[in-house]
């Protein structure tokens, strides 16, 4: 029988599905076996073999035809259950849509369809995408492939797990503060959290609207950029999709054109402008993070990029903005699951009120609750000027600071996250400590610009570290082919857990 | 010292725009209960909002009709924000409406105070309008299931336009009068059907009584009011309710009140205690509402191409000045666009009787669709038939006693309502032949030489019954005018 154990890129399974070495469907049952087989990380919560192999078989179909117009032919994915699916129950990681099937595909899912994918299930998550751990779901927390002891990161904690097991080789994740990058860097795996506006909302579960963002997963810059290249595009039925010009620029062939070899004389990245900010090397910072991250930027300047030392002052104020921003918005958000039209209903209830106060009390985690009372607080009568609004100025000033920076950068480069995955149940009954987990992820978050998570190394325990490489708006292709060239140069994101490349 | 009425009102009108605001699904009133609920309006997880462009266009629409034609009361960006509350039948448990920066503030409403030609015209300030979404409704009886309340989404994501007005009004004839001038407005430039029954147009009347000079006093706020008639009677009640109040020494305490319509009462809903934090914010899910000049020219073209850039204000004008009719005339003929463009074609089919035919408007046609309970659109005449009508009584070919009785056979459909066929099949033509007119003269005169003696003894009224007898022996077809003219020949002969 046909075994994908040694393939892991998208570029791996496409190579075989187009030389006929294997079928999309003996493709798909091969990755449903590693799925059953990786059960124990807890990273899928809902698989279905009638569903993906439909899917598989539709795929072989337009291979025999010999389509050519789906870039992703016949390659498995899988996506975190943030987005909906017909089909596949789409819980949000909470026991209020245990049961949820939606009647429509989130456009990101169509889209990814549209391009070829076979869907293999999706993807365990923090309840509601709140969460740095994947501890807040209510299935369960999901294991860090590369010490099973340890959190993947989160929130799009299954999809790194998936992708950094081996299982398939690429998912979709979302980033609200950080939910994309640090997940990858905790799994030595590859993410890009796009431009505010570039990637659909339609279909994902709404955490926090203003800075939700879809993005790809997978171990090679490469195979972001294909995969972003097909989730990315105005959507009309989401208000905040980008139409503009830039938006219109196809990913992939911004960062084909990137990478397409010409002579570089003066090094691979010279020209290239690298921004360190002061305010990411500071004392809460681990000190293999900081030497491997380090590194990684050496590695770039020995490749002829230039670095210049900058100041992203107001790093430390991206947590209060955020934890007031995010909530506010998530208990809005979160108000529609009330137990009247879908979603858990409490049993037992004396009144309507009583019946949505019980419904929810049962229905969401604890965590949840924290951000929805946080959120209404800080909307409240004589609260909301004081939080709320004052958080909306940081955060213009957050993003003011990132345009000054990049008046002398092209990039901005720095750690995703101060330590490597941690214990499951370490920081659990600390709230605290672990918002401060996501201080250099939320700033480029409430600013709305691209953030990729590269893999560049591992600390003493043999767990990975991830390089955040930051962009201007619709930067994506340039920064996709920047880490596609660091990858030529290194291997961090060929390893795999267990050993061996 | 008299006290002195505060009244605000604030209106919520329906958009008759084909789908809903923020969805796709249909908005047609009376279909099975949510079987015009999308995605969208059902709340499901993922689903996002996405502004419809034609409920824009009715809100720019509505902002030049109130202001002269002036642009500077709509807002070239406004934001939509979310207003926080748990009921079953607001599907996203909260309601997307505009709060801090409406898409109109100010412009005004032109009222008629006082009836007939002594009525006088007030100006009634709008303070804003801002657009927004309806909720669904909650049904509690009528169910199969008995104790069990039912929840119909299709009116939920209807587009509405609140309107909201200074407290400018001193009566509740006054605030009817806003009322029903508002109300053929928002007909007029057809961005309302205008139905009260179904809740297309909705008012709310904010009431506070005060002596004059002093300061504002405590309003309540009166809800439920689905007809002018009920508006008013709400008001009254509720402004006697607080005189009392006051008078026996007790204070008016700032709530919202329902109107009952079977008690002519208005009760306590909720208290300004019990008042919701609604945790208004800017919706993350909908960019700032930007309006741009060429919109706002667009729209203005397609007034002027429908003919409605003409609010009642200034037809109201026109007829006065152009057409030399009363205030008061003029006034039923813009209360609404119907009326107005049932006069003009009357007007142009009755060869330009402006008095004649706002006569008739006002007068026969207005109170046969009242004796009848339908609206002028549904009337079985319409206004060029009215107007051909007209043309015969101008021309003497009916008397206006045998117009009455040609406008009875209209209405009931005799000859598609034709006028002239009605008149030739029934032989309802005047007599003005001299010589049939003078015969019939010579009859009544040889039968009735008692009224002959009294008139040529100079008793002058004497002619009435003589003039009488002749219509009557001419079965009412004789020219009135002629047989006046005739018989006081014949008289002093």
């Amino acid at each position: 029988m046909f075994s994908s154990l040694a393939m892991r890129t998208i570029t791996d399974f496409s190579r075989a599905l187009a030389a006929k070495q294997v079928s999309a469907v003996e493709l798909a049952t091969d990755v449903l076996a590693k799925a059953t087989a990786a059960k124990g990380l807890n990273a899928f919560l809902h698989v279905d073999a009638d569903l993906t192999l439909a899917e598989a078989r539709a795929a072989d179909k337009h291979i025999a035809a010999g389509v050519t117009s789906k870039p992703l032919l016949g390659v498995p994915i899988a996506h975190k259950d943030i987005f909906v699916t017909r089909g596949w129950r789409s819980t949000a990681g909470s026991k209020m849509l245990a049961n949820y099937v939606s009647p429509f595909d989130a456009t990101v899912v169509e889209r990814l369809r549209a391009a070829g994918t076979v869907c293999v299930g999706k993807l365990n998550c923090d309840e509601f995408a709140m969460g740095s751990s994947n501890e807040n779901s209510a299935f369960g927390p999901v294991q860090n492939p590369w010490d099973t002891g340890r959190i993947p990161g989160g929130s799009s904690g299954g999809s790194a797990a998936a992708v950094a097991a081996g299982i398939v080789p690429a998912t979709t994740g979302t980033d609200t503060g950080g939910s994309l990058r640090q997940p990858a860097a905790m799994t030595g795996i590859t993410a890009i959290k796009p431009t505010y506006g570039r990637v659909s909302r339609y279909g994902m579960i709404a955490f926090a609207s203003s800075l939700d963002q879809g993005g790809p997963m997978a171990h090679t810059a490469e195979d972001c950029a294909l995969v972003l290249d097909a989730m990315a595009g105005f959507d009309e039925r989401d208000s905040t999709s980008l139409d503009s010009e830039k938006a219109k620029v196809s990913i992939w062939q911004g960062f084909s054109a990137q990478i397409a070899s010409k002579p570089r004389p003066n090094g691979e990245f010279a020209g290239l402008r690298i921004g360190v900010p002061e305010e990411f090397f500071t004392e809460g910072l681990s000190a293999d993070v900081s030497t491997r991250v380090t590194e990684a930027i050496d590695t770039f300047k020995k490749h002829g990029a230039t670095v210049v030392d900058i100041s992203l002052p107001r790093t430390a104020l991206a947590i209060p903005a955020y934890y007031v921003i995010a909530p506010a918005e998530a208990s809005s958000n979160l108000s529609r699951f009330d137990g009247i039209r879908f979603g858990h209903r409490a049993a037992h209830y004396a009144d309507l009120n009583d019946m949505i106060a019980t419904s929810r009390a049962e229905g969401f985690g604890r965590e949840v609750q924290r951000r929805i009372l946080t959120g209404t607080y800080v909307l409240s009568h004589g609260y909301y000027d004081a939080y709320y609004l004052q958080a909306q100025r940081v955060r213009r000033l957050i993003a003011q600071d990132f345009q000054t920076a990049f008046k002398s950068c092209d990039f901005i480069m720095g750690p995703v996250a101060p330590t490597t995955a941690w214990k499951i149940g370490e920081k659990s009954s600390d709230p605290v400590a672990m918002y401060l987990e996501d201080i250099f992820t939320l700033g480029v978050s409430l600013a709305g610009l691209p953030g990729m998570s590269v893999p560049c190394g591992f600390d003493h325990q043999k767990l990975p570290v991830g390089l955040q490489i930051i962009g201007n708006y619709f930067e994506e292709p340039a920064m996709l082919a920047a880490a596609h060239r660091y990858q030529q140069l290194t291997d961090w994101h060929l390893q795999i857990p267990g050993g061996g490349k | 010292m008299t006290w002195e009425i505060v009244i605000g009102i604030e209106t919520h009108v329906q958009l008759a725009t084909r789908s809903k605001i923020f969805s796709s699904a249909s908005t047609a009133f009376g279909a099975p209960p949510n079987t015009q609920a999308s995605v969208v309006d059902l709340a499901l997880p993922g689903t996002l909002p996405v502004m419809n462009k034609q409920a824009v266009e009715f809100a720019i629409k509505f902002g030049l009709a109130v202001n002269d034609g002036q642009t500077h009361n709509i807002a070239r960006r406004s934001i939509f924000a979310r207003k926080n509350y748990f009921y079953p039948d607001l599907p996203k448990g909260y309601q997307i409406s505009q709060f801090e920066l409406p898409v109109v503030t100010g412009g005004f409403v032109d009222i008629q105070v006082g009836e007939g030609d002594t009525a006088t015209t007030k100006r009634i300030n709008l303070t804003r309008a801002h657009l927004e979404e309806d909720a669904g409704k909650s049904l509690h009886e009528g169910l199969e299931t008995p104790g069990v309340s039912g929840i119909d989404l299709n009116r939920a994501g209807t587009p509405l336009l609140e309107i909201v007005s200074e407290p400018e009004m001193r009566s509740a004839a006054e605030a009817v009068a806003y009322a029903k001038a508002l109300h053929g407005i928002v007909t007029w430039i057809g961005i309302c059907d205008g139905n009260m029954q179904e809740g297309s147009f909705r008012c709310d009347a904010n009431v506070s009584v005060r002596k004059p000079g002093e300061p504002l006093g405590t309003r309540c706020e009166i809800k439920n009011v689905n007809s002018f008639r009920f508006l008013e009677r709400a008001i009254n009640y509720e402004v006697r309710r607080q005189i009392e109040l006051i008078e026996d020494g007790g204070k008016v305490i700032q709530q919202t009140r329902l109107y009952d319509a079977d008690r002519d009462e208005t009760r306590a809903m909720r208290s300004k205690e019990d008042a919701m934090d609604y945790r208004y914010f800017p919706d993350p899910d909908l960019l700032p509402l930007a309006i741009n000049e060429t919109q706002i020219e667009t729209t203005r073209g397609l007034m002027l191409r429908d003919g409605v850039i003409d609010v009642p204000g200034s037809t109201r004008q026109q007829l006065i000045d152009a057409y030399d009719l009363s205030v008061y005339d003029a006034q039923l003929l813009t209360q609404s666009r119907a009326f107005a463009t049932c006069f003009f074609a009357a007007y142009n089919s009755s060869g330009e009787q402006a008095k004649l035919c706002a006569n008739w408007i006002n007068g026969d046609l207005a109170s046969q669709l009242n004796r009848d309970g339908i609206e002028l659109a549904d009337s079985p005449v319409n206004g060029d038939q009215l107007g051909r009508l007209v043309k015969r009584i101008a021309d003497g070919t009916l008397s206006s006693k045998m117009a009455k009785e040609v406008f009875g056979y209209m209405w009931a459909g005799e000859h598609g309502g034709d006028a002239d066929a009605i008149i030739e099949a029934r032989g309802l033509k005047q007599v003005t032949d001299t010589g049939a007119i003078e015969k019939i003269i010579d009859d009544v005169l040889a039968k009735n030489e008692k009224s002959v003696a009294e008139f040529k003894s100079g008793k002058e009224k004497a002619i009435q019954a003589l003039i009488g007898q002749v219509m009557k022996a001419s079965q009412g077809k004789a020219n009135p005018g002629q047989v006046n003219e005739l018989l006081r020949k014949k008289l002093a002969e």
